[in-house]
């Protein structure tokens, strides 16, 4: 296929799991702030995790009405809702031969809805923004799933989604790790265990959980899950064995392998390997900064192997 | 002026039957809410046409009528035989006046025509096309005026647009009314992708051995008809490429895929020449494909429509087409042409300044429907300052009269009233002559307006032919 539309695959289904990661985001935001207490600041840490903190660098205390200025209908801003839908639409649109109409429809339903909305009805109606925009995101995904030949164009755009879904869990992780929790507070207490299970309902992962540990909410348990587990769809393990899955069905259609095929497997074996204790122990930020690092290493292999 | 549907004497035209009883049983106003309906699933769709850089929605739907304009077998038989023959004759005018130019040394166009025009480009002299086509798919707009006198406005022979409306109109109709086409005989449009995929392989390159490769080359998202570029490469099966996924190696032309370069023989191209080849036309301009226009020199690869093609559809060689057809074909026109005044000639021009009030005038180069002067609609004003435009530069202008153009019920203004079409079918060219039935119907929405084109408010409807 056209290296230009594999690269715009790639890149709408990474915009897509990204509008949809900020719209996860804003919403595990608003359930934090639900908790009272003295000093909070759970918006910055939503910011830190959509890698938008620099915005609000001036600001005492991020309001969610900033946040909805920001993150959910500013079009400049690269992390914001509005400007990923857009990008995804473009991407998409620039491909239209290579998907098909009820994908492109997904993108298509209502794209103009977010450059409508005032700020003041945007504030009032984040609910149900929030659930349009993961809506959005799951009909793109259930056409494509349904829709979709499953050759190269189809590997491209779910090499993308996984690569951007494995980045969403990640940073989660590393925010939830270092900046949630006021000093005053101490780990393990109410405060901590609602922002953890608060992470697990911004991956959807409470009831899959629950199923898992049963009532127990300690972070290792959930770092473990998130990261870990093999049957979990957003954890790190998961993405990274489903990315290297296409990867190694484009080698097997181009009858070629590459560099990034060799990146992939490398995560995948490390992370088959690791114990959460060890991981502890070296440090829950060092290894998700180097995941980080892994994944845009990867990223850039991808463009390299094929030529995009 | 003529009523499609209700003929001259009133009494309903046959191939209008069903139409006019499905009017009846629907009634007015539940037309009107299936209006709605049918915007609603174009604008989920995308069907639109981008206008940037004018304020308002940049992704327009363009409006679409939901009454259709018919046409009987017997009608459009003539139809046919008439645009095939124009199709015809306009391609041998293209392979001549880039070769020996006979019809000029005959005297029959004037040579000025041609190698002044602005489209006409020397670096194609001399070059042979594959089977002697220059305009693949010819786009020639048609008036009715009477029950039967059918007049051709202008010849589209670069990149006639359109066809895509054609083919989601009519999806729509079979969607929303599928009982209309259950009761009624009306002869689908559907295979115009194939058919096109198929002149386009016949057009491969001498250099093309197996299976050609066609692609469709766009300038980009931005364009205008950029939606019809997508429909056209998704339905027949072939990439959409931009000029940045192709390049010149080895005497072939190339396209960046995942696996490497692969090889390109058909570009279907819906840009200007200007943007095709930076080496050969314009250096300033970024977009294009170096080198292409030596490749197609040298047969490695077919570009559709052929560079040049544009010398063929200017307004002012359009009034020598019938002298083409006679010239060429050895035949007389099927299709009338209206009758036309070139300013360009002394005569003519004064006859055309004593009547600007009466004319429609229109610039040589102009598409779109910009810069007319509609002389019955015009104020004394506007009149004396088309006058002097025209004083200027006589041979920038030809002038019509203004034509009755005959009027389609439409739903418009809140009810069903009468208001004016035209037609634009496309004919293929290929080995093979091909056309679909029918064409695009555009309307001109507004009240008394007879400017159809989607840029001045024009909307679209579905256009039939009946079977036997």
């Amino acid at each position: 296929m056209l290296s230009r539309a594999a690269e715009n695959l790639f890149w709408t289904a990474r915009y897509l799991e990204r509008a949809e990661a900020a719209a996860r985001l804003i919403e595990m935001g608003q359930r934090m702030t639900l908790i009272p207490g003295p000093g909070r600041d759970e918006w910055r840490s939503v910011a830190a995790v959509a890698g938008a903190a620099h915005l609000f660098e001036d600001e005492e205390r991020i309001t969610e009405a900033r946040i909805v200025e920001k993150l959910v209908l500013c079009p400049e801003t690269p992390a914001s809702i509005r400007y990923c839908l857009n990008r995804a639409r473009e991407n998409a649109r620039a491909v239209r031969t290579a998907i098909t109409a009820e994908m492109w429809e997904a993108l298509n339903d209502g794209w103009r809805r977010l450059e409508m909305a005032d700020p003041g009805a945007a504030n009032r109606e984040l609910p149900a923004i929030i659930d349009w925009v993961k809506t959005r995101a799951a009909v793109f995904r259930g056409a494509s799933e349904t829709s979709m030949l499953r050759t190269d164009g189809y590997y491209f755009l779910r090499i993308g989604g996984l690569l951007e879904r494995s980045e969403l869990t990640l940073r989660l992780l590393d925010v939830k790790y270092y900046v949630l929790l006021p000093e005053t507070e101490t780990v393990g207490g109410g405060r901590d265990h609602h922002q953890w299970t608060s992470v697990l309902h911004a991956t959807s992962a409470s009831r899959a959980y629950h199923h898992v540990y049963r009532g127990d909410f300690s972070p290792w348990k959930i770092t473990d899950f998130l990261i870990l587990n093999q049957r979990f769809p957003r954890s790190v393990a998961y993405c990274y064995n489903e990315l290297s899955r296409y990867l190694g069905l484009l080698a097997l259609a181009y009858g070629r392998r590459d560099h990034c095929h060799m990146l992939a497997g490398e995560m995948v074996a490390r992370l088959a390997d690791v114990e959460m204790g060890e991981l502890f122990q070296t440090g829950l930020h060092e290894f998700t900064t180097e995941a980080l690092q892994h994944n845009a290493r990867l990223s850039a292999a991808i463009s390299r192997a094929y030529h995009f | 002026m003529f009523n499609e549907m209700s003929g001259e004497d009133g009494v309903t035209r046959s191939a209008y039957e069903g139409v006019a009883r499905w009017i009846d049983e629907t009634g007015v106003d539940a037309l009107l809410l299936k209006t709605e309906e049918a915007e609603a699933i174009f604008r989920r769709i995308g069907i639109t046409f981008a206008v940037y850089g004018e304020g308002g929605d940049p992704e327009r739907l363009i409006p679409f009528d939901l009454i259709p304009r018919v046409f009987d077998a017997h009608e459009w038989r003539r139809l046919d035989r008439g645009i095939k023959q124009r199709a015809r004759a306009l391609n041998a005018f293209l392979w001549d006046v880039y070769h020996r130019g006979e019809i000029l040394k005959a005297g029959i166009v004037p040579e000025r025509l041609v190698y002044q025009n602005a489209a006409f480009l020397p670096e194609m002299i001399g070059v042979d096309p594959p089977g002697r086509v220059y305009s693949h798919i010819v786009g020639i707009d048609i008036v009715r005026t009477g029950e039967n006198s059918f007049q051709v406005l202008e010849d589209n022979c670069r990149t006639p647009s359109g066809v895509s409306y054609k083919l989601e109109t009519r999806a729509i109709m079979m969607r929303m009314f599928p009982e209309l086409f259950q009761s009624l005989s009306i002869q689908p449009v559907d295979d115009y992708p194939d058919l096109l995929r198929k002149t386009l392989e016949e057009v491969a390159p001498p250099a093309c051995k197996g299976d050609p490769t066609v692609v469709i080359m766009t300038p980009g998202s931005l364009n205008s008809a950029y939606y019809e570029h997508s429909f056209l490469a998704d339905r027949m099966g072939v990439d959409l490429v931009e000029p940045q996924d192709l390049f010149v190696d080895e005497g072939r032309v190339w396209m960046r895929t995942t696996q490497g370069p692969k090889r390109v023989d058909v570009i279907y191209r819906r840009i200007d020449d200007d943007f095709l080849d930076p080496i050969t036309f314009r250096a300033d301009s970024v977009l294009g494909v170096p080198g292409l226009m030596q490749v197609y020199r040298t047969g490695g690869v077919t570009i559709c429509s052929a560079p040049g093609a544009g010398v063929a559809d200017d307004k002012a060689v359009y009034c020598y087409v019938p002298e083409m057809i006679r010239f060429y074909l050895g035949e007389t026109a099927i299709l009338e042409n209206v009758p036309t005044w070139r300013c360009s000639e002394p005569d003519e021009l004064s006859h055309v300044l004593a009547n600007l009030g009466d004319m429609v005038v229109k610039e040589v180069h102009g598409s779109g429907g910009y810069g007319m002067l509609i002389g019955p609609k015009a104020t004394a004003e506007e009149i004396e300052a088309y006058a002097s435009r025209i004083r200027a530069e006589p041979a920038d202008f030809i002038a019509q009269p203004t034509l009755e153009l005959s009027a389609s019920p439409s739903l418009a203004g809140g009810g069903i009233a009468a208001r004016h079409v035209d037609l634009r079918p496309y004919c293929m060219v290929g080995a093979d002559m091909r056309l679909a039935p029918g064409g695009l119907t555009r309307v001109a929405l507004r009240e008394g307006s007879l400017v159809v084109n989607s840029s001045q408010g024009g909307g679209v409807k579905d256009t039939w032919v009946l079977s036997e």
